[in-house]
């Protein structure tokens, strides 16, 4: 399969890989997909009380797309507010990467990752609040 | 040394330079069709195509007499087996394969399957027309077979029993090594199995079956046996008569010949009898029509005729490359298995899982060798081998397997590369691998609720 010059930029020099400390109360966690079908991504947020992503890291199981879809969206999420960062699709990742039909998947994982990450800072927040 | 290298020679060989040295002049000036009778052209090819077959049954321990050229191995599986089943089927029409076997083995079982199942639904059809006194049609037939209680309608059973044109097939599970179970293969043979069809060597795993006990089982039974012979010849020995084989598929290719030239082997004493699948001039006694493809059989004769004087040799060579790749790779990285049995397996072949690294990933990682992922992610499909899972290997296992094959061509030096190569880059995705982080981190990942999609 022919991937394009983007995929194989991002899956050769990929960005922010690594992890930030799960126990942070401003980092979020989002770990979506499954071993048994062949990719797992995990993606981090750090995010200010202000609501602003200062940074982010990921780890990918998975082929050249998963690992090219979730190096793009650490890319883009950083610096975007947590509203703005939830309106990225799958849709823009596919194209931006031009991504072949049978690895749109992939873009959909890396959306369900934005997604999963915010929410789980959502839920530490007001369990914080609660808390408080 | 040249990049890439090349080691998927399961998937195809070079040619040989002596193969394609014997073929030059029936690409040239002796370009006689071996079916004309009547000038010195076809005399000339016909004797080189004689001469190649000599040279292929003498691989096989064989007679000339008992091979057929085909397009390819596909080609003589479908013949194999398709010939069979439409010429014994008074006889019977089960048939018994592995779930490990190549496409072409089971496809063309499905196939006849396929075709059982038509014409049973046009007899339960006619039957149930008769029984209700009016046309029935295929959307209410499960409904209407209930109804009338079809599997107990003694007209309807009888014509069941008729032949259909088609078979009924077991698909035997493998060991977790990939072998065969005898036990397990002799229970599943009734009075109406005709035909047996197991594979010399897996294409994917490189296990080799026992082929003599096969063979000798389904003499004694009175069935045919059909060897799908492709990966495994030429590199571990097989006798068609030592072992008891009655129909066996060859490729051209897979032993550095030409690609689009076979050969199904059609036992003599005792005759085996098969109809053909295609009709036309008569070629080939009468079972595989078409214009023979000289100047490729001329190759594969000669392919043959190396890999059986070189056999030996060769094979001890690739072992011990074998081994030297096994063991770099495993020595260095932990968390790697190897699929298949070690002991009864091709000498050139290397599949193995690096846990907690998706394969085709690692295909890109390694672009400067030629490898085959175990998970068939590059092509349309994403499921992992189904070769793997019918070893009892998990999903998440066989999403993370590279298959190795080494051939006549590589070398020492090539090993040593790809060794290194290896476990550079499968450190360099586990850095980047979630699993990797967790299962060093001691969680058990099957704990894990994973959103499936």
């Amino acid at each position: 399969m022919a991937y394009s010059d983007k995929v194989i930029d991002h899956y050769e020099n990929p960005r922010n890989v690594g992890t930030l400390d799960k126990q942070d109360p401003n980092v979020g966690t989002g770990l979506v997909g499954a071993p048994a079908c062949g990719d797992v991504m995990r993606l981090q947020l750090k995010i200010t009380d202000e609501g602003i992503i200062e940074d982010a890291k990921f780890k990918t199981f998975g082929c050249g797309s998963a690992i090219a879809s979730s190096s793009l969206v650490t890319e883009w999420v950083k610096g975007k507010t947590v509203d703005e960062a939830m309106t990225i699709s799958n849709k823009d990742v596919a194209r931006e990467l031009a991504l072949p039909p049978v690895k749109i998947h992939c873009s959909v994982l890396a959306e369900d990752a934005i997604k999963a990450a915010i929410e789980d800072f959502k839920k530490k927040r007001e369990a914080r609040q609660n808390k408080a | 040394m040249k990049l890439p290298i090349y080691m998927d020679n399961h998937a195809t060989t070079p040619m040989d330079p002596r193969v394609l040295e014997a073929m030059m002049p029936y690409l040239r000036e002796d370009f006689g069709n071996a079916a004309s009778r009547n000038h010195a052209f076809g005399w000339k090819a016909e004797a080189a195509v004689e001469q190649a077959r000599k040279q292929v049954a003498a691989l096989l321990g064989a007679s000339d007499k008992e091979i057929v050229f085909t397009s390819g191995a596909t080609e003589s599986d479908n013949l194999a087996i398709k010939g069979v089943v439409e010429f014994y089927k008074d006889k019977g029409d089960h048939i018994i394969t592995l779930k490990t076997e190549h496409k072409a083995v089971l496809d063309t079982c499905k196939r006849l399957e396929r075709i059982r199942q038509e014409r049973l639904d046009e007899l339960k059809q006619m039957r149930l027309g008769q029984l209700t006194g009016a046309p029935v049609s295929r959307d209410n037939l499960a409904e209407l077979s209930i109804k009338h209680d079809l599997d107990n309608d003694p007209v309807y059973r009888q014509w069941a029993e008729l032949p259909t044109g088609g078979a009924r097939v077991t698909y035997l599970e493998v060991e977790k090594d990939g072998r065969i179970d005898l036990k397990k293969l002799e229970a599943a043979m009734t009075d109406k199995t005709i035909l047996v069809s197991i594979m010399l060597a897996n294409n994917e795993i490189g296990t080799v079956q026992p082929i003599a006990e096969i063979g000798k089982l389904c003499r004694q039974k009175g069935i045919l046996f059909h060897c799908d012979a492709v990966q495994g010849i030429g590199k571990v020995p097989f006798n068609v008569e030592q072992m008891n084989v009655d129909l066996a598929s060859i490729s051209a290719h897979k032993m550095y010949g030409p690609k689009g030239v076979g050969a199904l082997y059609v036992r003599r004493k005792p005759r085996v009898r098969i109809a053909p699948i295609i009709d036309g001039g008569g070629h080939e006694r009468g079972m595989r029509s078409g214009t023979l493809n000289v100047a490729s059989i001329v190759g594969f004769g000669k392919a043959a005729e190396i890999a059986r004087q070189e056999m030996a040799d060769e094979a001890g060579r690739l072992l011990r490359l074998r081994e030297k790749l096994r063991k770099g790779i495993t020595e260095q990285l932990d968390m790697v298995t190897v699929n298949g049995s070690l002991e009864h397996r091709l000498p050139g072949n290397l599949n193995i899982s690096f846990a907690y690294v998706e394969g085709e990933a690692l295909m890109m990682a390694i672009k400067d060798v030629a490898v085959s992922s175990g998970s068939a992610c590059t092509s349309a499909s994403l499921e992992p081998s189904y070769v793997l899972r019918a070893c009892g290997v998990e999903e998440e296992l066989a999403h993370s397997s590279i298959r190795f094959g080494l051939g006549r061509f590589n070398t020492e030096e090539e090993v040593d590369f790809v060794i290194k190569l290896m476990v550079d880059k499968v450190n360099r995705l586990r850095e980047m691998s979630p699993l990797y982080e967790m299962a060093k981190e001691g969680i058990d990942l099957k704990s894990i609720e994973w959103t499936a999609h």
